[in-house]
């Protein structure tokens, strides 16, 4: 076992940068794993760490499924962190630093074998153990921090006084320099832009000649850049490295099974067709399945899909799928579209849209099994376009045009434009998964959902699909009485 | 269409464009070429060796059109022997599409695949924008206009750093370049501010670029505001309701005043107001977010984000209009028409013409383009190739040097 990751140390020798230069084995508490351990460690150990560090992390991407802002994230995380995993800054003397830090850097190194064996895994690990490092960052002292970044080199460029005299008024309208900021003495360092795309998409910071100037505030990103792009990179590394390892029969399954729990540790996605239950659909229900059932996303695309006859390509992408999720098998959406698409010519339509129509079920191209996008996706990916009408109502359109769409959507199952206040105010803070639970609270009101409710035990709304589920099931559920949830079965009345 | 091919396409430089020197390397070998033939029939992952192989499989196949994917890590025609894990995209130039359609919300000259020489100057202003954009905050030297044939235009960077681009950098890219956001249903398109702080100084930069387009174009020429549709789109994009109801009363008595008479009505509101204050500060903001809502470039963000997304190879036909592909130049793009520029008809004639005389004196005939309309066009793409090859060049004599 050793041997070989001595080998493996070996690889990434020539890169380490960690200047010893305190009494302290581990003298920062941030870490970037550049050096892996090169003690003896036992199996127990081995596993011990690596088990405290996944819960850490499974409570990360958890985190992510339930889309919690990074606040509340780090929130848990540190707390989580406290449980398994403490780490102390070195101004506490009394704790054992480094041989919490040494725990740190064991599960992490452990973690890594486990989790380099698919490109599935590999995304996953990179995202929470960045999240992970970025709390820690936060959290981390001032000073401490500042020691931190020049024990490594990251490979900036610090903009010397005379050229930020030349460029001052555009750095002060890309990216100010605030009163608390100058205390850092409000320094900006230049790197490629290409090492900080997430400023770059966002506008925060100056362009130039292909370099940006990063404020010292925005510096993490540069370093949370760095630390994704080297864990990234090492553990393609190790991916290569571990077949070769000469192994015994001690260390697979734990890897084994630890990446399992990683794997079980997510919530359910809505990613399989829900036919079996309610039985299927077909094309001619939709509609009128949309009026009862769907979220205002998806009314939307079938009113602009009735109105227009059409749908651009993200809006088909979105509904499609939904409606594949929703338990419309293939046949029934072919002839839904063929239908719905009345102004197209028969040979165009087989030769354009019926090809799209059978990718979405994983009938071409590289038969992927999409999932519906979740409200997530939805909210944050591919942004609709000027003639677009994907994406989610309650983000994309103007108030105006949204209110006057609610009433006329849903003015049937009991909104009046009494509720419409509390709804756009909490669509104009942002939260717009609580305005579309709100409206499925007041639409749903007559099946006896109360408000605060949401789609069932408080949750709000994360997926459109889990929408007109849990509307179908209110039907049902009212249909056959109190004949529910004796065993979990839902028997049509 | 195959005598196009086979007399005045020029592979050579294509080739080179491509290639960045002379031998071809993985640039061209493992480049995917995409063929539509005739009745929507359409190949993908092809690639071939040379140009002269090119050159050979397009005369064969009589294609409509042609486009150019990435460089993979695999030869693309390959695809079915190799892994799917090893055959991925690696390089590709950052391209650009801008198309009139984005503009249909506001101009009033024409609609849908129409254009003319009034809009064209939408697309002009755009050009002048992301090229001195690209060239100034990104660095990128190598750039390639090209007209798309109807009633677009194509951006295709080649510097080595631009084809290095991850999707996730193209995408930041994209999000730096990307004004105009917001569905059908959205009003204001342009947010692009943190709070009422200023502008940040690359769309400054734009804007005061823009400021003439928007009077000169939308004022005067697509007189944007003069229909009572127009005026109201303009209106909802006022945050100040006094100030909307003003105009809206105003405007209504004498619903025929003008664009440039309606935006001074607009501006005078503006000045009314007691200066310092935040109202006029967020009216003013507002008025230069018009400015960009109207003439900042629409770009097609989707052709950019990734690596693996086609585009039309350039000096293709436009199966619809028959005209060439050909490139354009920025710094002149003010003076460039496109109903001038040559189709696949009128070359061909030119040809024939040519050929009766050659032949009446005799002579060979190995660059047929030589002597055609075209000729302008290669030697500008020409250029270009030359620039990129001296790069490479250079690039190549540093490493020798260092080692």
């Amino acid at each position: 076992m050793f041997s070989a990751r001595e080998r493996y140390s070996d690889v990434k020798e020539s890169k380490g940068q960690v200047e010893q230069h305190s009494h302290l084995k581990y003298p920062h508490r941030l870490n970037f794993y550049d050096i892996p351990p090169v003690e003896d460690i036992t199996i127990e150990e081995f596993e011990t760490c690596a088990i405290d560090r996944l819960r850490v992390l499974a409570e990360i991407e958890s985190s992510f499924a339930r889309n919690r802002p990074y606040d509340e994230l780090k929130t848990i995380t540190l707390a989580q962190c406290q449980k398994h995993l403490p780490l102390h800054s070195s101004s506490a003397h009394t704790m054992d630093l480094d041989s919490e830090r040494r725990r740190d850097h064991i599960g992490h190194f452990v973690l890594r074998l486990a989790f380099c064996r698919s490109e599935e895994l590999r995304r996953r690990f990179v995202k929470a153990e960045s999240a992970l490092f970025r709390t820690r960052y936060d959290s981390d002292d001032h000073t401490e921090r500042g020691e931190f970044l020049n024990s490594r080199d990251f490979g900036w460029i610090k903009v010397q006084d005379d050229e930020r005299d030349l460029y001052r008024e555009e750095l002060a309208a890309a990216a100010p320099i605030t009163k608390e900021a100058n205390a850092d003495g409000g320094n900006y360092y230049k790197v490629k832009w290409t090492r900080v795309p997430d400023l770059v998409e966002k506008r925060r910071v100056f362009l130039k000649g292909g370099y940006a100037y990063v404020p010292s505030r925005e510096q993490f990103s540069i370093v949370f850049q760095e630390f994704q792009m080297t864990l990234n990179k090492a553990l393609e590394m190790t991916a290569k490295a571990l077949p070769r390892l000469d192994e015994d029969t001690r260390i697979v399954p734990i890897l084994n099974n630890l990446s399992q729990g990683f794997l079980a540790g997510v919530s359910s996605e809505w990613s399989t067709a829900s036919a079996a239950e309610g039985g299927g659909i077909t094309a001619d229900m939709v509609e009128d399945l949309a009026r009862r059932h769907f979220p205002a996303c998806m009314r939307n695309l079938q009113e602009t899909l009735r109105r227009d006859r059409h749908l651009k390509h993200f809006g088909r992408w979105q509904y499609g799928l939904f409606l594949k999720v929703l338990g419309l098998p293939i046949e029934e959406a072919i002839a839904f579209w063929r239908k719905s698409f009345s102004n197209i010519q028969e040979d165009k339509f087989n030769k354009e849209y019926k090809y799209n129509i059978r990718h979405l079920y994983g009938l071409e191209g590289k038969r992927a099994n999409y999932p519906a996008k979740s409200c997530t996706q939805i909210l944050t990916a591919d942004q609709p376009g000027s003639s677009d009408s994907h994406g989610c109502p309650y983000r994309h359109f103007s108030p105006d045009n949204l209110q006057t769409a609610l009433l006329s959507m849903y003015s049937s199952q009991g909104l009046t434009a009494a509720d419409l206040p509390e709804i756009m105010s909490t669509v104009k803070a942002g939260h717009y998964h609580v305005a579309c639970t709100r409206v499925f609270e007041i639409t749903h009101a007559t099946r006896g959902v109360k408000k605060g409710e949401g789609v069932g035990d408080g949750e709000s709304v994360t997926h459109p699909n889990q929408y007109a589920a849990r509307s179908r099931e209110l039907e049902r559920g009212k249909a056959t009485a109190v004949k529910v949830e004796a065993d979990g079965d839902v028997v049509m009345g | 269409m195959l005598a196009f091919y086979r007399r005045l396409y020029p592979f050579r430089s294509i080739f080179g464009w491509l290639n960045h020197e002379h031998a071809p390397t993985k640039l061209f070998t493992h480049r995917e070429f995409a063929f539509t033939l005739q009745g929507d029939i359409y190949l993908r992952y092809n690639s071939f060796n040379t140009a002269e192989d090119l050159k050979k499989q397009v005369c064969q196949l009589n294609p409509t059109r042609f486009e150019i994917g990435p460089i993979y890590s695999a030869r693309p025609r390959d695809k079915k022997t190799v892994r799917p894990t090893a055959f991925t995209p690696l390089l590709r130039e950052l391209v650009f599409d801008i198309d009139m359609t984005d503009y249909d919300t506001i101009r009033t000259c024409c609609s849908g695949a129409d254009i003319c020489a009034r809009c064209w100057v939408f697309i002009s202003a755009a050009v002048r924008v992301i090229d001195e954009g690209i060239r100034e905050q990104f660095g990128y030297k190598h750039l390639l206009w090209v007209y798309s044939g109807r009633r677009g235009i194509h951006l295709w960077i080649s510097d080595k750093e631009a084809m290095e681009l991850t999707d996730e950098q193209r995408r930041a890219l994209v999000g730096w370049m990307m004004v105009i956001q917001g569905g059908k249903e959205m009003h204001k398109k342009v947010n692009v501010r943190i709070g009422s702080r200023p502008l940040p100084p690359s769309l400054q930069m734009s804007l005061s670029n823009l400021v003439d387009v928007f009077g000169d174009l939308i004022l005067e020429d697509q007189d944007c505001f003069r229909s009572r549709e127009g005026w109201e789109a303009l209106l909802h994009l006022i945050p100040d309701n006094n100030v909307v109801e003003t105009l809206r009363k105003q405007w209504e008595k004498d619903p025929d005043r003008s664009s440039s008479d309606k935006w001074g009505d607009l501006k005078s509101q503006v000045s009314a107001l007691v200066k310092g204050t935040p109202k006029r500060a967020a009216l003013k903001a507002a008025m230069e977010d018009i400015i960009l809502q109207y003439t900042y470039p629409r770009l097609d963000a989707e052709v950019s984000k990734h690596r693996n997304h086609l585009l039309k190879a350039p000096f293709c036909i436009h199966p619809k209009t028959g005209r060439v592909c050909v490139p354009v130049d920025p710094k002149n793009i003010d003076n460039f028409k496109p109903e001038h520029v040559p189709t696949v008809g009128q070359l061909l004639r030119e040809l024939d013409e040519v050929t009766a005389t050659v032949q009446a004196e005799g002579a060979e005939h190995h660059s047929d383009w030589e002597k055609t309309s075209l000729k302008p066009y290669i030697d500008m793409l020409d250029a270009h190739v030359m620039a990129l090859m001296e790069e490479t060049r250079r690039a190549k004599r540093k490493t020798d040097m260092s080692w």
